[in-house]
């Protein structure tokens, strides 16, 4: 997270993050922070205060044992850190790089209150890389085989922990990914300079190391349905197939060329590598001009690759203010230091297109904010006679994603909400269909990787449970 | 890997293959897709399951050779594999007994065509076939869908097969002679199924296409497959391929199409000039 001016600290303040600097890095992939150094994350760990109650360890929704493991580091254990987070937390070099620590563990860290809070996601970061040239040589127990199959829908955050929390209690497991690769939104969405395709990669074959078997080009709904799933014999199913289907505005000139969804723009780029077109055949248009639309952690993926692809100009058009963005800080600073312009209260209301066919500007509106609205947001309100165009040549569409209806509609006795999610059961991840649990995007809608990754979990513990008792 | 069990070249720059798929072949239906990538580099890009045999556990695709892409692919051989093969995608045709059904393919657009008058004529109906291509060394499948039709039609632009024109002269010719027609399929390059649905929506005649727009992920993530329909937006690769002919925008379709012009031809540059080091 940023180290934001104005928190004018008594004690020490944290240690800042070595990073590429904002000219140099839009012009490259390459991750953006470089990670702490040994001398820097063991200075950072000497500022924990080792709570006796933990009020960060609450603030984490997989309550790592964030004292414990800091003090590790302090010690210079770095791989017994590493070890002590994945007791709760299987993805702790994705998280420590993801995880919106600001509203999460470091939120309610003691020293908040007085200063900075410890730095726990740099220092995740750090003892998760540390641990990751050791991966051979941990040895890991996998209990003895229980002889049960558990079939497991996609292999996003929520999949593979429920996978591997499987694995680990010995049972076996196959994961049905839509796509060539695993790693769901870790791999299509968030971009390399975010988080490096080879860590999550290593995450994948460790998982396959304790036996998980991977299944790719599986869309589940369409080659098998849930109910064969069972009838081939897999005594349970956990869904854990996100929420892929983009949204869009319904504006005129949405269909024009050079109008993308984010999920698009950025699964060219990502996962087909477009942005090493022609190397890569995948291609991508590489707009001069680009605005996005949103205000997320998707909207500033999306902006922060059209830089890197060589946009001169990359605006985004948030139709309320700076306050409500739903985006990380660490995101949105980035995103402004490497010079996307902030469009705040402006909304879109026509995409105007050239003889062609393409993109030529956005017309916006600008809004002033009223009341807040169900989501306790202050809601916009247009500006009579306040239109304007942006002339632009590509547009991104980042407002939002919901789930995928495919599996809902190929499985009829499956509870679904009215917005597309699965119903379960909060603490166990248990569906309207026995034998069937869900977690992660497709029940809550488009949410986090740690909360997706806490779903797996329990669902998993609850599969285990089910599965172990007589009957099961 | 899904190995390549039969290559043959069906007329020039179309190829037939036979794909190593079993659960695939097993479940498709006429009118599904598969997404495919040939190698690490390459994109994910549609084609239409032309025939299946789930004894052999094979798919059949058909495919012209327009691009960097199908030219990848068409560099396999038998016994190669290619690197991801996923589907069945897109919903079923729409099957029924309709009465007599007209199915127009058009230059490779014959190879989607096929299943459909297949499973159409199981289900009872009486079924027209009208095939056309630029040329005669560019019709395909003529045997096969001669034998699966009632009656079979082929018309080529130059004349040099069949009735010279397009297969809307045959189909008006039809209408003139006053033949009953229930239901038109039309597959094929955009203008092709543009042409159809223009005249049969004066004539009256429930008609469905298959459109083939670009596709990445093909399971209703992306939107970039997106089209017009009824003035709504829909994504063909999960709510087609197959839609009401006289609803859609192909005018839209035609210019969403065009969107990577440039690059294609980047991408055919930059494999040229790797061609040329290699040699
Ligand atoms: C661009 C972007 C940036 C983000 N940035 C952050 C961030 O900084 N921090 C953060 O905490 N969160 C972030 N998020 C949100 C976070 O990534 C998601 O909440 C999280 O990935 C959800 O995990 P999941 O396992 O539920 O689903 P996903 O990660 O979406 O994985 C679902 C998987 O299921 C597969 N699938 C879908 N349907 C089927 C099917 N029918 N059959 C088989 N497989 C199927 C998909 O291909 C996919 O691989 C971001 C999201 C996006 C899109
Ligand atoms: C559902 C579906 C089913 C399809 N089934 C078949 C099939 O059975 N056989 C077959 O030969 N093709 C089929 N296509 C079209 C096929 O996907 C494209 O021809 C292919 O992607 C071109 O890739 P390329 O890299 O070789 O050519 P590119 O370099 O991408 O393009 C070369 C030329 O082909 C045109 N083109 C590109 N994409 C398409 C497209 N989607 N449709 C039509 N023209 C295109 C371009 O405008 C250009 O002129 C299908 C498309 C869809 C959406
Ligand atoms: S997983 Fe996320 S919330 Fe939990 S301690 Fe790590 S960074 Fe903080
Ligand atoms: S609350 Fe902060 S200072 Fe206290 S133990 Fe947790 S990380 Fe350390
Ligand atoms: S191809 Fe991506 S939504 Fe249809």
């Amino acid at each position: 997270m940023s180290d934001t001016p104005e928190t004018k600290a008594k004690r020490p303040g944290r240690h800042p993050m070595p990073e590429q600097k904002p000219l140099e890095r839009v012009k490259n992939f390459q991750e953006v922070p470089f990670g702490y150094t040994p001398e820097t994350a063991v200075a950072e760990a000497q500022r924990c205060l080792q709570c006796k109650n933990a009020p960060c360890r609450k603030g984490c929704p997989v309550e790592v044992k964030i004292p414990e493991f800091i003090r590790l580091i302090k010690e210079g254990n770095f791989a017994a850190a590493n070890r002590l987070i994945k007791e709760d937390n299987a993805l702790p070099a994705v998280c420590g790089r993801v995880c919106p620590q600001e509203d999460q563990c470091e939120q309610v860290c003691l020293l908040a209150k007085k200063g900075e809070p410890v730095a726990i996601g740099r220092l995740e970061r750090f003892a998760a890389d540390y641990g990751l040239g050791e991966v051979e040589k941990v040895k890991v127990i996998v209990a003895p085989a229980t002889g049960k199959r558990v079939a497991v829908v996609g292999a996003g955050p929520a999949g593979l922990t429920c996978a591997g929390d499987l694995a680990l209690m010995g049972h076996s497991v196959t994961i049905f990914e839509a796509f060539h690769k695993a790693g769901g939104v870790l791999v299509y969405g968030i971009p390399e300079f975010r988080l490096p395709k080879a860590i999550v990669q290593s995450e994948v074959e460790a998982l396959q190391r304790l036996g998980v078997d991977i299944q790719l080009n599986a869309v589940i709904g369409k080659i098998d349905t849930i109910d064969e799933l069972l009838e081939q014999g897999f005594d349970a199913v956990f869904i854990g197939s996100g929420a892929g289907l983009p949204n869009f505005m319904g504006i005129p000139g949405e269909n024009l060329g050079g109008v993308y969804s984010a999920n698009e723009y950025l699964t060219r780029s990502n996962l087909m590598k477009a942005y090493r077109f022609p190397e890569y055949d995948t291609p991508i248009i590489r707009g001069k001009r680009v605005v996005v639309i949103g205000g997320g952690n998707v909207a500033m993926d999306a902006a922060r690759t059209a830089l890197r692809l060589g946009a001169e100009q990359v605006a985004l058009a948030y139709r309320r203010s700076r306050e409500e963005m739903p985006a990380r800080r660490e995101e949105t600073h980035h995103a402004e230091e490497e010079g996307v312009r902030f469009e705040l209260l402006t909304a879109p209301v026509e995409v105007l297109g050239d003889e062609k066919g393409f993109v030529r500007a956005l017309r916006c509106q600008r809004m002033k904010l009223g009341e807040p609205d169900s989501s306790g947001r202050r809601r916009p309100i247009p500006i009579e006679g306040s239109e304007f165009d942006m002339e632009v040549d590509t547009v991104i569409v980042a407002i939002g994603n919901t789930p995928n209806p495919l599996i809902g509609a190929t499985t009829p006795d499956l509870k679904v909400g009215k917005h597309g999610t699965i119903e379960t059961e909060a603490a166990t991840g248990q569906t309207s269909k026995p034998r069937v649990f869900a977690g992660g995007d497709i029940v809550t809608g488009a949410a986090t990787v740690i909360s997706a990754m806490g779903a797996g979990k329990r669902a998993a513990r609850a599969i285990h449970a089910m599965l172990m008792t007589k009957g099961g | 890997m899904y190995p390549i069990k039969q290559k043959r070249q069906l007329a020039e720059n179309i190829l037939l293959m036979k794909v190593q798929a079993p659960k695939i072949a097993a479940k498709r239906k006429a009118g599904q897709f598969v997404i495919l990538r040939v190698n690490e580099t390459g994109e994910r890009f549609p084609l239409t399951i032309a025939d299946a045999d789930p004894a052999a556990g094979t798919i059949t695709i058909i495919f012209q050779v327009a691009g960097r892409s199908t030219r990848a692919l068409a560099a396999l051989n038998e016994g190669e594999g290619i690197l991801d093969v996923v589907g069945p995608l897109g919903k079923p045709t729409h099957i029924e007994k309709f009465g007599h059904v007209v199915c127009i393919g058009g230059g490779v657009g014959i190879a989607p065509v096929y299943p459909i008058i297949c499973a159409m004529k199981a289900a009872g109906n009486r079924v027209t076939s009208i095939i056309s291509a630029r040329n005669k060394s560019l019709l395909i499948l003529e045997e096969e869908m001669r034998a699966h039709s009632d009656e079979l039609k082929v018309a080529t632009d130059d004349g040099s097969t069949g009735f010279k024109g397009f297969p809307t002269h045959l189909l008006q010719q039809m209408a003139d002679a006053k033949e009953r027609v229930d239901l038109v399929v039309a597959v094929g390059p955009v203008p092709m199924m543009r042409a159809v649905c223009q005249l049969t929506k004066q004539l009256g005649i429930r008609t469905m296409v298959s459109l083939n727009p670009i596709m990445v992920d093909g399971t209703g993530m992306c939107g970039g497959c997106r089209v017009t329909v009824g003035g709504k937006t829909r994504f063909v690769c999960v709510d087609g391929p197959e839609f009401d002919g006289h609803a859609v925008d192909f005018e839209e379709l035609i210019k969403r199409l065009k969107t990577y012009a440039v690059h294609e031809r980047a991408a055919l540059d930059h494999v040229c000039k790797m061609e040329g080091q290699a040699k």
